[in-house]
């Protein structure tokens, strides 16, 4: 008898759990850490939702993808964060994606039409170095110097991507040529964003691969001001990271709902200082004034997600090939 | 020697050599299942087989080749805090892989000592990336590995046979032919091949200190194949290649070893008659003095970089601890239960299986794992349980190559008495075996909790949204640019592995 009534009592307590509407979030997984956007947003949008909001933090937005790829139409998710243009085309391929209604008016620096996705924030690449040095301006003048970089393998990161794409757009078809010219320069090339930055602030090389808005976190954060993005003549390939719905969803209007949640003020608000990203709708009190002090590039740069698809199995090619010599 | 397992030790062997077959095989057949189109391996493909050979080979043949004189010193001088020693030098074997790769760089790197003294001495910075950095940080991780299985077969051999030696006056070249080489030649294959076989999965060492794609192994190809490009098809069949190469290492190890030709003896204290004064004693104090310093610096340099930042530790450290040591233990009780089972029918063909989940990519198994709980269950929902899945194959081959050998030694030694006085089942394993492999059992429960406790791996291919591992932690401080922090999570980190292995070790007191 006791079993029975524990047993009931789990019944009904599972079923009481399961009146609140749970939203599903994959994301990458500084998003949801401690100290990332996650735990402020869910805080946010439960307050508004009377849903509960459960983030589940997964490597990069490659291993996002993935992961999406491998449950298929089963997926428990109901949103996934943290995708980037890179990543659209094959994520759009999949058909595992819904068109939302969420929609905003962008502070992006490129018009977006896109209806399946959202972009909830933005940033540029950049080489980030130590202040007082001297820096070259652009990859030709990079590959020219002697000053060594850490970059990321574009197989397993996003930003390693990035800069393939970087150089692709600024060079097409002499891309080859560069990463040739650059190899040199290469100390090392690391699987992750994490591991690069990381020798970086060892001290083991220049410069490393980030984004411009990488020494506002320094700044804001820990009062340092030794740290600088390198402007680029040539310009900067933004990433732009996106979100969105899954078609399999069981919670598709609460799905909408977060999507427009997270492209509304309060969430905007908090990305820049815990994504150290740029916001896609720019907060009426504007960004921290650290945010002031960073590198803004004069020319932005972004294949569209057709063209960043087809580019990069070659473009990967190309620098397996330039490399691996 | 299979003759005398009885049928309860064979059954045991069998049925955990069936499970472990099952838990190897499904998630690669999963995998295939699930594969829709995709392109066969490439010469990309082969290019990273030939360099993961090569730096496999050269990691594995250096390592055995450094612990060679340092296993013989420990093995034959007595000195003060010998075994202080012989516990700090095993340590790098049980890092995770991110925290060595700081502490080797904080030695080696472009601002490490190495280079402050070279300064010192005018000469210019020496740098660590390229081929010669992953055999450095490989030798760094896998010697202790070997010196501790070479010293355990120094003290193996019998006591009685040293003294002999030294009844007759032996010089020691006849020493190390009649005594020592038949040891070596049990022990010396199957380090190779263990070592072998761990450089052969390695994938971020190889990748950051290889200095680029020069540098790619076949487990980055398969993460190519699988985050880049999804082939699934082309990440298992190159997992399948992985494990043929790490089977053919198996098989030739097993080949060239030999059973131990010494002969039984009382198990008394080892005292070594043959140590030889003068510059026998010199250098033996040299190897150990270069040793010592090889393996403890990068530790050092990591305990000086964490303190300043245990300080800034958030409090999730606490639940993150309790979550890792609950995995870790976890996973030495199994690795252990499935050690003893696969060594009790004290044959080849188990130990050589017990060998094979070195050959598997973790992210292969995972993600067949992943698609196999995906037909019923979220598989997030059971991340924990998984990841100690997953980090006991990982240990299981580690743990099996100390415990088979004492298990076989033990039979060897007294099965005939014990059988003739009718102890069988249980109660042989009770009175006979557990207490002669108790060294074997401390020290294999020792290192299946560290790597455990160390390891990221499965965990953020499962995604978990509460659950969080000590290195996750650490992971995610370095993701947020909390670098202080993470080199004071990484110190806890290292104080933790190296606590759990240090007690079970005591726990299992005499041997080393």
């Amino acid at each position: 008898m006791k079993h029975l009534a524990l047993a009931t009592g789990c019944l009904l307590a599972t079923q009481a759990v399961a009146e609140t509407p749970v939203l599903n979030v994959y994301t990458y997984e500084s998003f949801t850490s401690e100290w990332g956007p996650g735990p402020q947003i869910e805080a946010g949008f439960e307050a508004e939702c009377g849903c509960d909001v459960v983030f589940t933090g997964l490597g990069d937005g490659a291993a996002l993808l993935s992961r999406v790829r491998l449950e298929g139409e089963r997926s428990e998710a109901d949103v996934v964060l943290g995708l980037d243009t890179s990543l659209m085309a094959q994520a759009k391929e999949t058909g595992l994606f819904a068109p939302t209604s969420a929609s905003a008016d962008y502070d992006l620096p490129i018009a977006w039409t896109d209806e399946t996705f959202v972009p909830f924030d933005w940033g540029y690449f950049a080489f980030v170095a130590n202040v007082g040095e001297d820096h070259p301006s652009s990859f030709e003048a990079l590959a020219a110097s002697d000053a060594s970089i850490v970059i990321q393998d574009p197989r397993s990161s996003t930003p390693g991507l990035g800069l393939l794409m970087w150089v692709k757009a600024v060079y097409g078809d002499r891309a080859p040529e560069i990463w040739d010219a650059l190899s040199d320069n290469i100390l090392t090339v690391t699987p992750g964003w994490s591991e690069a930055y990381g020798l970086f602030l060892d001290g083991e090389a220049d410069m490393v691969l980030s984004y411009t808005t990488s020494p506002a976190y320094h700044i804001i954060a820990e009062g340092d001001e030794t740290k600088e993005a390198v402007p680029f003549d040539e310009g900067h390939y933004m990433q732009v990271e996106i979100a969105g719905k899954l078609a399999a969803s069981d919670q598709p209007e609460l799905a909408d709902a977060f999507l427009q949640y997270l492209l509304g003020a309060e969430a905007q608000g908090v990305l820049p200082e815990t994504n150290w990203m740029y916001p896609a709708v720019m907060p009426e009190g504007g960004l921290a004034a650290g945010f002031n002090q960073v590198v803004t590039p004069d020319k932005a740069l972004l294949l569209s997600p057709e063209e960043a698809q087809s580019l990069r199995d070659e473009a990967l090619a190309e620098w397996q090939a330039a490399l691996a010599r | 020697m299979a003759g005398r397992a009885g049928p309860l030790g064979r059954a045991a062997g069998g049925a955990a050599g069936l499970a472990l077959v099952v838990l190897l095989v499904a998630p690669l057949v999963m995998t295939f299942l699930k594969a829709g189109e995709g392109r066969l391996p490439g010469p990309a493909e082969y290019g990273a087989l030939r360099f993961t050979l090569v730096q496999a080979t050269l990691s594995a043949i250096l390592s055995v080749l450094v612990a060679l004189p340092v296993a013989r010193a420990l093995a034959r001088r007595r000195f003060p805090g010998r075994r202080l020693f012989v516990t700090l030098t095993g340590a790098p074997f049980l890092l995770p892989v991110a925290v060595a790769v700081l502490g080797l760089l904080a030695v080696f790197g472009a601002r490490g000592w190495v280079n402050d003294l070279l300064g010192l001495a005018g000469l210019g910075p020496w740098r660590i990336y390229g081929l010669h950095g992953v055999v450095l940080a490989h030798v760094f991780f896998n010697m202790p590995l070997a010196t501790r299985m070479l010293l355990q077969g120094w003290s193996a051999i019998p006591a009685e046979r040293f003294r002999l030696a030294a009844t007759l006056d032996l010089p020691p070249g006849q020493v190390f032919r009649l005594l020592e080489w038949p040891m070596l030649r049990q022990v010396v294959p199957g380090a190779l091949a263990a070592i072998f076989a761990i450089c052969l999965g390695s994938f971020s060492v190889a990748l950051i200190l290889g200095g680029g794609p020069r540098a790619t192994t076949l487990e980055l190809a398969i993460y190519q194949a699988f985050l880049f490009d999804f082939d699934l098809g082309r990440a298992a069949l190159l997992a399948l290649m992985q494990s043929g190469v790490v089977a053919l290492a198996a098989v030739i190890s097993l080949r060239l070893a030999r059973m131990d030709g010494s002969g039984s003896g009382l198990g008394r204290e080892r005292q070594r008659w043959d140590a030889p004064g003068g510059w026998r004693r010199a250098l033996d104090c040299v190897w150990l003095v270069l040793a010592g310093l090889f393996l403890t610096l990068p530790l050092l340099a990591l305990v000086l970089d964490g303190i300043g930042g245990l300080a800034d530790l958030p409090a999730r450290i606490w639940p993150a601890m309790g979550n890792s040591v609950a995995i870790s233990l976890g996973c030495a009780a199994l690795t252990v239960c499935l050690s003893l089972a696969l060594s009790a029918p004290m044959a080849r063909w188990s130990e050589g299986l017990g060998l094979m989940p070195l050959a598997l990519s973790p992210l292969v198994l995972g993600t067949g794992y992943f698609l196999i709980l995906n037909i019923w269950v979220s598989p997030a929902r059971l991340a924990l349980p998984v990841t100690l899945l997953v980090n006991t194959l990982m240990a299981l081959p580690f743990c099996l190559r100390l415990i088979a050998p004492a298990w076989a030694r033990a039979e060897a030694d007294h099965g005939r008495l014990a059988s003739q006085l009718g102890l069988t089942g249980p109660a042989r394993l009770r009175w006979l075996l557990l207490p002669r492999m108790r060294g074997a059992l401390g020290f294999g429960a020792g290192i299946a909790a560290a790597l455990s406790m160390g390891d990221l791996g499965v965990i953020t291919l499962f995604g978990s949204p509460e659950r969080e591992t000590l290195p996750l932690l650490m992971y995610r401080l370095l993701g947020a640019y909390r670098t202080d922090a993470a080199s004071g999570a990484a110190l806890v980190l290292l104080a933790m592995s190296f606590g759990i292995f240090f007690l079970f070790d005591r726990l299992g007191g005499r041997d080393a």
